[in-house]
């Protein structure tokens, strides 16, 4: 993101902006003004949360009220069985399994793939920022540029390469790609990081003799837990989301979740059975949803300091 | 640390250094700096199923250009972009304003606004697929209330589908920029508010002449972040329309990846993918530049 200064302009250690509450023009009464201000918040948030309630609703709808066409009318008999058929049933093609081998072969993803790219990132970033290695700068600089080169540019070649190592279509290559493209926002987290703390640190650590290694893991590994936090957030909601590179990396017996949802929803022939379709559409988001609202605040440092990744 | 001292010790001292930065060298070398040599040079050749290491020049390229359902793909990116960053910037901008107005239930608001960006752009196409179905979606029940001429089948109209997969795409990034303008604003210092009360300057006056100029960084930040994700769309498209009605909704992204994959071109796809790259790099460039330039001037002051 940034080339050439060495703090970020949000420093990930520093808290929230978002957390103060402001001095902004007084709290007034309720004056037209005020009115206006909650009358646009509101239409905001219905906007924004409609395509939710209709995708909740729909999953526990039967198909009979569906085709009436109210999209927003309660239902008026709960079902769950969309859920049970989404989950273990849903046919893409001739299979009908549900989406729940993509459940597994997500998690099987991004467990992987979160802890190898958050510790690759975390050994860039201390030895950028504490060992300063000659060329280590230029090479940070074009590594970040590589955050902003779009997938299908380096794309083909990675797939020819990942074929002639015999690792195209397995669990280890689809990991190995996800460390590689969360490499430059990975290293940008931690550099940034470590820069924030007193180099004078570093120095006693080396006087007492501790080396590369010792240091990296006794010590500042442990002092960052902060950004720890921020990148596995970042990682598994980014990797559980991830469509295109689980499409053409995993191969067919790892396809991620939001592919096999992709196709349960865009594969079938016959009747569409949207209430299937949006109770499949839940579950897929469940994951990224429950960590957003878990994580609250620190969802938004991660936007902060890795907004990079686009 | 006297490495300067004795020369050729630096790389025997700090081996292990540089052997830890290895992968971040690998990666950097074949994975970014290889792959994107690999693509041009397949571009300027005549590949088709496997590449080929010949020379044609230019061919790909005034082939790509000549293409009906390249240049349309454009067309479509630059619609779609335009509305995306547009609305994007002013629903994030205003929510970020109205919500600093000391309003009663913020975090409730501020979650609401971004949770959208939580979720993948996969779901997102195919939630809004099912709004926006004429057949089931909002536009029947409309009609069902009454309002029997109304119309509303964006995703199902050959010229308008681009703004249905924009509308979408707004719904899920606009908290994004929220998030980002919000931090801006915070930032800004509550002095400039007393004196601006003081002066008797109206709110709106201040947002619009002093506290958007000085948002700049945060505005153009976001615009580099939007741009980007533009121009490399497809989750979005392929979940939401599968680049139809026809090929209405085709983009760039999408392109690419029928030629890699579907048709078996590569040469061509080379060449479109070293297009979207020159994009990427030409919408990056007046960006990093004022970066540079304000991290310089800033080390002067």
């Amino acid at each position: 993101m940034n080339t050439t200064t060495t703090t970020m302009p949000s420093q990930p250690l520093a808290p929230p902006n978002v957390a103060r509450t402001s001095v902004r023009p007084r709290r007034s009464a309720w004056t037209p003004a005020r009115i206006g201000i909650y009358a646009f918040l509101l239409v905001c948030a219905v906007f924004f949360l409609f395509p939710l309630y209709v995708m909740l609703i729909t999953s526990v709808k039967p198909m009979e009220e569906i085709r009436l066409g109210n999209l927003f009318s309660l239902p008026v008999k709960v079902t769950l069985e969309p859920w049970a058929v989404a989950w273990s049933a849903a046919c893409t093609g001739l299979q009908c399994e549900g989406i729940k081998g993509g459940f597994f072969n997500s998690i099987a993803i991004v467990v992987p793939s979160t802890i190898l790219s958050i510790l690759v990132g975390a050994l860039n970033g201390y030895a950028l920022s504490f060992w300063k290695p000659r060329g280590g700068t230029l090479l940070f600089g074009v590594l970040l540029m590589g955050a902003f080169v779009p997938y299908q540019v380096i794309m083909f070649p990675l797939v020819r390469a990942f074929a002639a190592l015999s690792i195209f279509g397995t669990l280890p290559g689809i990991v190995l790609i996800h460390t590689i493209f969360g490499m430059p926002v990975m290293t940008l987290l931690f550099r940034n990081y470590y820069a924030s703390i007193p180099n004078e640190l570093f120095k006693a650590a080396r006087i007492d003799g501790g080396g590369f290694w010792r240091i990296f893991l006794q010590l500042m590994l442990p002092m960052s837990l902060p950004i720890l936090v921020v990148a596995v957030i970042m990682q598994v909601t980014g990797i559980w989301n991830d469509f295109i590179l689980g499409l053409v990396f995993a191969g067919r017996d790892h396809l991620p979740m939001t592919v096999q949802l992709n196709n349960v929803i865009n594969t079938t022939t016959g009747e569409r059975l949207y209430n299937v379709n949006m109770a499949a559409t839940v579950l897929t988001s469940l994951v990224p949803l429950f960590i957003y609202l878990v994580s609250g605040r620190w969802f938004v440092r991660g936007i902060a300091a890795g907004a990079v990744k686009g | 640390m006297s490495a300067a001292a004795r020369p050729g010790s630096h790389w025997l001292r700090h081996g292990v250094v540089y052997a830890a930065m290895l992968p971040m060298l690998a990666t950097v070398l074949f994975a970014y700096l290889g792959t994107v040599f690999w693509s041009v040079r397949v571009s300027v050749s005549s590949s088709r199923t496997l590449p080929s290491s010949d020379f044609v020049g230019m061919a790909q390229y005034t082939r790509l250009f000549a293409s009906e359902r390249w240049l349309l793909s454009l067309e479509n990116v630059v619609v779609f972009g335009v509305i995306f960053i547009a609305a994007c910037l002013v629903l994030g901008f205003l929510l970020a304003v109205f919500i600093d107005q000391k309003v009663a239930g913020e975090g409730v608001l501020r979650t609401v606004f971004l949770y959208p960006y939580a979720m993948s752009f996969v779901a997102t196409g195919l939630i809004w697929q099912w709004v926006l179905n004429p057949e089931l979606g909002i536009q029947s029940t409309v009609r069902a209330l009454g309002f029997e001429t109304f119309t509303f089948d964006w995703i199902a109209t050959q010229d308008k589908v681009m703004y249905a997969i924009a509308l979408a795409a707004v719904w899920q990034a606009a908290g994004l920029v929220m998030a980002l303008m919000l931090a801006g604003l915070r930032g800004i210092d509550d002095s400039l508010w007393k004196a601006a009360r003081i002066d008797g300057i109206p709110t709106w006056r201040v947002y619009m002449s002093i506290v958007l100029p000085m948002l700049g960084p945060s505005i153009g930040t976001a615009v580099v972040l939007l741009s980007v994700s533009v121009v490399k769309v497809y989750d979005v498209v392929v979940a939401m329309t599968q680049g139809g009605p026809g090929l209405a909704s085709e983009v760039p992204g999408k392109f690419i990846m029928d030629n890699l994959f579907g048709r078996a071109n590569i040469g061509l796809a080379s060449a479109a993918s070293t297009v979207l790259l020159l994009t990427v790099l030409a919408l990056l460039a007046p960006w990093m530049y004022a970066r540079a330039r304000a991290a310089r001037n800033g080390g002067h002051r």
